[in-house]
């Protein structure tokens, strides 16, 4: 196909991971590997020549690393790093020596042999189990390919050169492409690899330029100069697009800026309905490092702070201090915001250094969170002296998870009554107002709510297990994913019995499932009652907005129909026909889609 | 490379080349990764010993950042370290701080 030639119109589909929505040229990154030919070298005077070849090659490519490293624009300065990294591979004794030594030995050229060693390296690597210590091979080729172009006198080709600006199109691309890019004149990334967490996607976010990775194929589909719209919002990338498509993204991109601008202005006002009745709107975090991302987004505290992190990370029990010092951080950070952290919510095999736990058939049905805390309480007693002793430096919540009734509750509390008694005996000091609430997540807990709000001072419904457990559906499996449906009214019904209940018992109802950070599901959630919201920290603005345009007493009438309804797609008909305009008209329609296929 | 070992054993080999190991776990959540990696081999070069890394049956060498990688240790593996030359012991106890230290990762 000749750079003329209008290509056909392609759709392909990939991970975003930078938001934004542009319109150009593609610059694809050959990546083609230098021609390398075999030579047998006939005298030693030569083999003497080709090791000092080889030597010249690493010399000079080691003056372009550390050149590379001494221009790296700041915003990936924390990346330098890897060119360190890549600057001890060029030195290690698997390539250098390695690559000399079968010079000497077999008596052939410094191509050949810098290529067996990377072949020997590939194999290496190849058999290690570890994905992430896998994928470094790529800076190893990286590395090579460098002492090969020096070797071959080709130029590296360099994307300093870019002139125009283009929408760069890699296998994957790695800091030292990114060090050397005109990033002026990038208007995009699309990669054939990478996750959420490559190189490419965090530099695209620090650089506020839209990228979609992990399209496997896209250096093949996509030639050099064809047109391309990249929709990091969707992870659509549509090759050769008519006039219609350029036509329509370009309206989109549009909305996207406005919508940018408007969110970032509106994220901080409290989420109220336009009767002035305040909704909290909180964060889920997993991580310590999440919590500047709660306060940038808007978060008004941590409804559901996951500990299992530190737990799984150190494949034991780690330490009362690590815990301790883990959650004062969060707190403090938030204070005077409310964070709540639920306590350990996995299960035995989870510690297999530990502890020996044979494997279960069933998990989610196993012996996991409060039920393993109860049974293993020295580890129980350890987190819930960290959390009381952290609670003497912020608003700290706690909360116990799979409830699946009153006995457990009783039984949890009175080992927290016993941590403390023994904070209180060696004058540590703790919130002694401390509240203590539940996940709502058991059918069993929906039938007991009213039973259980007399044992608690919050509920809270996790709706991703409650849904799972109320529909017998295993999220994971495939085959009966279809079955997990939100709007069930089997589910709605449930909630609503869990806000009764709470209500009479005068003790507030969060809910901390994906369908708080659903905007379809907030109408319903409001007028179902829910005093508060916890969600990824990324839709807390969206769902803070949406919440600003409803009316409460609107919710609740259309509460009243939603309830009336007898299945599933009744429900989510009726709510994207009320929902889709007034959310188009708040600029989120491009939340619709997505929530559309998770239907 | 070569001729440091040579120059190594026309000294009395008792005073000169002193053998010590230690145990190390890997308590960093990344486990030794590329940067962890890079920071044994940065010490070992700022050093004048040798260092092995043993990992059940596989031992290999520490000045190798790709050798170190091949040994593929998650969080929570347990490591022999191995260290002989003039500041073998030096060596590791710098080792041993690293690892304390999580490699500087903080976690």
């Amino acid at each position: 196909m000749t750079g003329q030639d209008k290509g056909e119109k392609k759709i392909l589909r990939g991970i975003p991971v930078s938001s934004g929505i542009v319109i150009g040229k593609a610059h694809l990154v050959d990546r083609n590997q230098v021609k390398i030919y075999y030579h047998y070298l006939v005298d030693e005077a030569q083999v003497k020549k080709e090791v000092e070849r080889f030597r010249e090659a690493i010399q000079k490519t080691e003056e372009q690393l550390v050149n590379l490293k001494n221009n790296m624009p700041d915003y990936i300065k924390q990346h330098a790093f890897i060119i360190d990294s890549h600057l001890m591979i060029l030195h290690d004794g698997m390539l250098t020596e390695a690559t000399e030594e079968t010079i000497l030995r077999e008596r052939i050229n410094a191509e050949w042999a810098v290529k067996r060693s990377l072949n020997n390296i590939r194999k290496m690597f190849g058999e290690i189990d570890d994905e992430y210590i896998r994928s470094r091979l790529f800076d190893v080729e990286n590395v090579t390919e460098r002492i090969l172009r020096n070797l071959s006198g080709e130029e590296q080709e360099s994307l300093a050169d870019i002139t125009n600006r283009v929408i760069i199109v890699a296998h994957e691309l790695s800091p030292c492409d990114t060090t050397e890019m005109n990033v002026s004149k990038v208007l995009g990334f699309v990669t054939d690899v990478g996750g959420r967490t490559s190189h490419t996607a965090i530099m695209a976010q620090a650089l506020e330029i839209p990228a979609v990775v992990g399209l496997e194929t896209a250096t093949e589909q996509i030639d050099d100069g064809d047109l391309i719209i990249l929709d990091g919002t969707s992870g659509e990338v549509v090759v050769n697009p008519d006039d219609t498509d350029i036509i329509q993204y370009q309206e989109k991109h549009l909305r996207h800026e406005r919508y940018k601008s408007t969110i970032q202005r509106t994220s901080h006002l409290p989420a109220e309905t336009v009767e002035g009745h305040r909704i909290a709107v909180k964060a889920n975090i997993e991580f310590l490092e999440e919590v500047a991302a709660v306060r940038d987004h808007g978060g008004e505290g941590i409804g559901l702070y996951r500990t299992e992190f530190l737990y799984l990370r150190s494949r034991g029990v780690p330490s009362e201090e690590e815990l301790f010092e883990d959650y004062k951080e969060v707190a403090q950070i938030m204070s005077p915001d409310p964070v709540t952290i639920r306590t350990l919510d996995i299960g035995g095999d989870k510690f297999a250094s530990d502890l020996t736990v044979a494997k279960e058939m069933n998990p989610a049905l196993g012996l996991r969170a409060i039920r393993f805390c109860l049974k293993e309480p020295q580890i129980f007693k350890q987190q819930l002296r960290a959390i009381l002793k952290a609670s003497a430096h912020g608003n700290i919540h706690l909360m116990f998870p799979m409830i699946s009734g009153v006995q457990e509750i009783l039984e949890a509390k009175a080992i927290l009554e016993e941590v403390k008694e023994e904070l209180d005996r060696g004058g540590i000091p703790y919130d002694p107002h401390l509240k203590v609430g539940i996940m709502i997540e058991i059918p069993s807990a929906v039938t007991m709510a009213e039973v259980l709000s007399q044992h608690v001072d919050f509920f809270s419904i996790g709706t991703n297990d409650l849904i799972q457990y109320a529909l017998a559906i295993d999220r994971v499996n495939e085959h009966v994913a279809y079955m997990y449906q939100p709007f069930h009214p089997a589910i709605l019904r449930m909630i609503r019995a869990v806000v009764q209940a709470a209500r009479s018992a005068k003790i507030p109802v969060a809910l901390c499932g994906e369908m708080a950070g659903d905007p379809l599901c907030t109408l319903v959630l409001i007028g179902l009652g829910i005093d508060e919201l916890s969600m990824n920290p990324r839709s807390i603005p969206v769902i803070k907005k949406v919440i600003r345009s409803l009316s409460l007493e609107e919710a609740k009438r259309d509460l009243g129909e939603v309830m009336k309804m007898s299945t599933a797609r009744e429900v989510r008909e009726f709510l994207v026909n009320k929902m889709g305009p007034e959310l188009a008209e708040l600029g989120l329609e491009e939340h619709l889609p997505t929530i559309r296929e998770a239907l | 490379m070569v001729e440091e070992a040579d120059k190594a054993s026309a000294r009395p080999r008792q005073e000169q080349d002193k053998k010590t190991s230690k145990t190390l776990k890997v308590t960093n959540s990344l486990g030794l990764h590329a940067r962890a990696a890079a920071k044994i081999v940065e010490l070992v070069k700022q050093h004048d010993s040798q260092l092995y890394l043993r990992k059940d049956d596989q031992e290999v060498d520490g000045s190798s950042i790709l050798s170190i990688l091949t040994l593929a240790c998650p969080k929570g593996t347990e490591i022999e370290a191995r260290a002989e030359g003039k500041d073998s012991e030096r060596l590791l106890r710098a080792l041993e701080n690293l690892f304390a230290n999580k490699f500087g990762e903080g976690q």
